[in-house]
């Protein structure tokens, strides 16, 4: 059996394992896979990163609970655990490298398995994991002077603190490397933000910063330099009076439609955090001045909402109700005018071209699995 | 003298000159004209070059031209040019004209009349332009001392910003430059940059009074000025490996004044074919030298602070958690000020001490002192290790809160604490929990099938009454079960999609429910990620959660002697 079919043999397990939530039974076939041979960078990256993946996956068609999603990722986390401990220890003879993930970043998964990968390389890494706030993670690369910063995100609505984070690591004379669904399946998000290097997965990462260590960034430089319509502030005022306005779009949807007098208070409670959701993502849209990104999100909740039997008749109103509040922001308003009509146009609001699940915030989730690594 | 321009038309201005050199009459103008005496040297040439007249001032300027003598002798190259090149001739270009005199530096301004003889009138411009070009070098300079500036207070890293030093150094100062920084036991970690080259660190063992001025400037204090050392005695480790520039021929030893922290030398290395440094160069170098010093200083007390902060925090962290005696543990942790790792909530585990580890009960405690921040978090660490010295007495949970209530109450700090003590017992497949509250919000039982119970326990909050009472609580894990102690930062968490509302138990109960059998980390990470994203972007207070839960697993279970646990509290 060659490498490829053992790696997928393998996978296969470790998913059955995982669904089962069976930890002893996911450590032992990671382990043996390890013991007959699999190299651990393919056991990381096409064995538990393949069923992380997958996990993904199975959430986006409803197969799985968040919760589930946790369990599978706790047991995920102990099999990488369990194979780096067993691993021998080596020197490390590269740069040194800290590996984060945006602050209000929930999946470190990703980010750990990256790390593990850049330790196999042969980089000196601090892994900080997930949670963790902008000061901590510049007061850490103040305290040891990396050669660079791995960033890894997958929640877009967290692109504004990616962009400050990326700033105050570059201010720190830190280069920064961005991945993970965030930041675009083309990293073009990476390049809006201005960080110094995109990678697609954790090899290439890992192959690019071997090749060629990152230049120390360049001083002088404004973030408002590479987001210059911020300027005209619609991003501040909607993010800042995000909640009223989901509030004032929640009231004007009970008046318009009757039906939601009637909802319970698990429906109540999802509508308002879809309605979060819309928000959250206009905001991002306007720091991004991304049109295809809004109108991409909400074609996406509206396919969601219909795969999952709920009515979605609530988004074009909506959408007015939110136009009618941000009547005085062109850029707002525009973003808004786009997305209505492309709901319009596609009647169950499922185009093929749809945002994939692992970019964006689904229903009922206020995050989605972390599936690139 | 690269001034040499010719610009502008010619003035529409006339005068006639005669032969014997002086004027004799302007049109519109008496003989009177002070041609002689005037305050800037003036003097005519008819159009083929020749020299009609001078003034007292041209005389003066020009001492070897004379009247009936060529342009070309005694005035400079580029007056003569600018004459030839006069409007009005065949390929001649237009008026002024600017140009070097000796060390002077001259505008000249024709004025030609309609035989095509010019009087040239000569202005001296030598103090502006020395004065414009003082303003360009000064200019120069502090836009680079401004971007030195900047590049030097990036980093807080000492070793980083000896990197910048010695860069900046080389590229603008001088063709490569060493940064030696203060050492321990006689070894110094050295930076070395080439210019255009990247920085190299190491590590090396000298006696810094072996190169003249070094062992003073690695003092700090007192100030001693910059020095210039005989390059011959400069020694192997000081010069760059790659350093291509030939011999080294001068060396300079600038001290890096650092503010009550020395913060090291900076020697500066010119190659062949280079000037030395002059006056100018060095005063810069010396400013440099202020900022960089500053830098290094800061960062070196920066990382100081930091090793200090470390040590003292690392007791105070949240201690990490796995499994223990064959219980999972699982706890999550994070202040209510982004700045601070540390607050008022606090967990610990305590394994079971003594000969009986096998049956032996560890103690869980998860607590909140009232208030927040880095006063409540000292006050955590008191508390934390007031109970790790009354472990011996973890049996009896109400003698110990009594014994931690004496301990507060006596102590300066008002500061009271609430917190639940939780022995902990493996016992075949299941999990006995002993449960104590002292004043804290009752833990939370999760069972297999999804349901969830609060524990029975309730009892007086610890340091401000002299006498407390307490119950306590007994509950039986089964496989896959969990307890979960959390602080009201979780419940008390202000947020939800409208903003303004509360966490609260019920929806904690409702996300727990979807946690049925979970791992302990995925409980405790699920829990404390809805009360995240509930608060959002908004401020929260500490947020503590604890999940002690009793492993589910094939060999584990294969253990099991008994029947299914019950809450039996």
């Amino acid at each position: 059996m060659n490498a490829t079919d053992t790696a997928l043999g393998c996978m296969d397990l470790l998913w059955a394992a995982v669904r089962a939530g069976d930890e002893h039974t996911a450590i032992d076939v990671v382990l043996d896979a390890y013991a007959r041979g699999l190299d651990a960078e393919s056991l990381l990256l096409d064995v538990i990163a393949a069923v992380q993946r997958r996990v993904g996956v199975e959430w986006a068609a409803n197969q799985l609970t968040v919760a589930e999603e946790h369990a599978a990722t706790a047991i995920n986390e102990r099999a990488i655990a369990a194979l780096t401990r067993t691993l021998p220890r080596r020197e490390p003879h590269r740069g040194r490298i800290t590996v984060a993930c945006v602050d209000g970043e929930w999946h470190a998964l990703p980010a750990r398995l990256l790390a593990e990968v850049f330790r196999l390389r042969g980089f000196r890494v601090d892994y900080l994991g997930a949670q963790v706030p902008t000061p901590h993670l510049i007061t850490h690369l103040h305290r040891t002077g990396p050669d660079a910063a791995a960033l890894s995100g997958s929640i877009a609505t967290r692109l504004p603190v990616a962009h400050a984070t990326v700033t105050a690591c570059q201010a720190a004379g830190v280069p920064v490397l961005v991945g993970g669904s965030a930041f675009g399946p083309d990293g073009r998000y990476a390049r809006l933000l201005g960080a110094d290097l995109w990678a697609p997965d954790a090899r290439t990462a890992a192959d690019l910063l071997a090749a060629r260590p990152l230049p120390r960034p360049r001083d002088g430089h404004q973030p408002i330099d590479d987001l210059p319509h911020l300027g005209d502030q619609e991003y501040t005022m909607v993010s800042r009076t995000a909640k009223l306005l989901v509030k004032a779009v929640y009231t004007g949807l009970e008046e318009l439609l009757p039906v939601m007098r009637d909802y319970t208070e698990a429906q109540r409670r999802h509508t308002a955090e879809d309605l979060a959701h819309i928000v959250d993502f206009l905001a991002t849209a306007l720091y991004t001045d991304d049109r295809d990104m809004f109108t991409g999100f909400t074609s996406w909740t509206a396919g969601v909402l219909w795969a999952r039997g709920v009515p979605a008749g609530f988004l074009v109103p909506a959408l007015d109700l939110l136009t009618a509040e941000l009547r005085d922001f062109p850029r707002a308003t525009g973003l808004l005018a786009a997305a209505r009509a492309e709901l319009l146009r596609v009647p169950d609001s499922r185009s093929p071209d749809s945002p994939t699940p692992d970019s964006r915030t689904p229903r009922r989730r206020p995050h989605d699995p972390g599936t690139t690594t | 003298m690269a001034i040499d321009e010719v610009k502008g038309p010619g003035t529409g201005a006339r005068a006639i000159v005669e032969n014997s050199g002086s004027v004799v009459q302007q049109s519109g103008v008496g003989d009177d004209t002070g041609w002689s005496n005037a305050p800037f040297p003036a003097l005519a040439a008819d159009p083929d070059g020749a020299v009609l007249g001078l003034n007292d001032a041209a005389r003066r300027l020009f001492p070897r031209a004379a009247v009936g003598g060529r342009l070309e002798v005694g005035c400079p190259p580029w007056l003569a040019r600018a004459h030839q090149d006069f409007p009005g001739r065949p390929g001649g270009s237009t008026g002024s004209a600017r140009g070097a005199v000796a060390r002077r530096s001259f505008e000249a301004h024709p004025v030609g009349d309609d035989r095509g003889a010019v009087v040239w009138w000569l202005v001296e411009d030598t103090d502006a332009r020395l004065a414009r070009e003082e303003l360009r070098v000064e200019r120069e300079r502090a836009a680079l001392l401004g971007r030195m500036s900047s590049a030097l207070s990036t980093s807080l890293h000492p070793e980083r910003c000896m990197e910048v030093t010695a860069r900046l150094a080389a590229d603008h100062l001088a063709d490569a430059a060493v940064v030696i920084a203060p050492g321990r036991s006689g070894e110094h970690p050295l930076t070395h940059c080439v210019r255009g080259g990247a920085p190299t660190n190491s590590v090396k063992a000298f006696d810094p009074y072996d190169v003249p001025g070094l062992g003073e400037a690695l003092q700090g204090f007192p100030p001693v000025p910059s020095r210039w050392i005989d390059p011959s005695s400069a020694p192997g480790w000081l010069v760059p490996s790659d350093f291509g520039l030939g011999e080294v021929t001068s060396v300079v030893v600038t001290p890096l004044p650092g503010h009550g922290v020395p913060a090291g030398a900076l020697v500066l290395l010119r190659g062949t074919g280079r000037p030395g440094f002059d006056e100018e160069e060095e005063r810069f170098a010396r400013l440099f030298a202020a900022r960089a010093g500053a830098a290094i200083s800061a960062a070196r007390m920066f990382a100081q602070q930091g090793a200090i902060t470390d040590a003292l925090m690392r007791d105070l962290l949240p201690p990490v958690l796995h499994q223990i005696g064959g219980v999972e543990y699982a706890g999550r942790y994070r202040a209510s000020v982004d700045t601070e790792r540390i607050g008022g909530d606090f967990y610990d585990v305590h394994p079971a001490t003594g000969a009986d580890e096998e049956g032996g009960e560890a103690l869980a405690v998860l607590g909140d002192v009232c208030g927040k921040g880095l006063e409540a978090a000292v006050l955590t660490g008191k508390v934390r290790t007031t109970l790790h010295a009354l472990l011996p007495l973890a049996n009896d949970h109400q003698r110990v809160l009594g014994l931690l209530n004496d301990a507060l109450l006596t102590s300066r700090n008002s500061r009271f604490v609430t917190l639940v003590l939780a022995s902990v017992r493996r016992v075949g497949a299941h999990v006995r929990v002993r449960l104590t509250s002292g004043g804290h919000l009752p833990p939370l039982v999760l069972r297999a099938n999804g349901e969830v119970r609060e524990v029975a326990t309730s009892g007086t909050l610890v340091g401000v009454l002299p006498e407390i009472t307490s119950t306590t609580a007994d509950v039986t894990l089964a496989p896959g079960e969990t307890c979960l102690l959390y602080t009201d930062g979780i419940t008390e968490a202000l947020g939800g999609p409208m903003g303004g509302e509360m966490f609260g138990e019920q929806r904690l109960r409702d996300a727990l429910v979807d946690c049925a059998g979970m791992p302990a980390d995925a409980i405790v990470e699920h829990v404390h990620m809805l009360a995240s994203h509930w608060v959002g972007a908004g401020d929260h207070d500490d947020i503590a959660v604890l999940a002690i839960t009793a492993p589910r697993g094939s060999h584990l279970t294969a253990v099991d002697g008994h029947g299914p646990g019950r809450y039996t509290a």
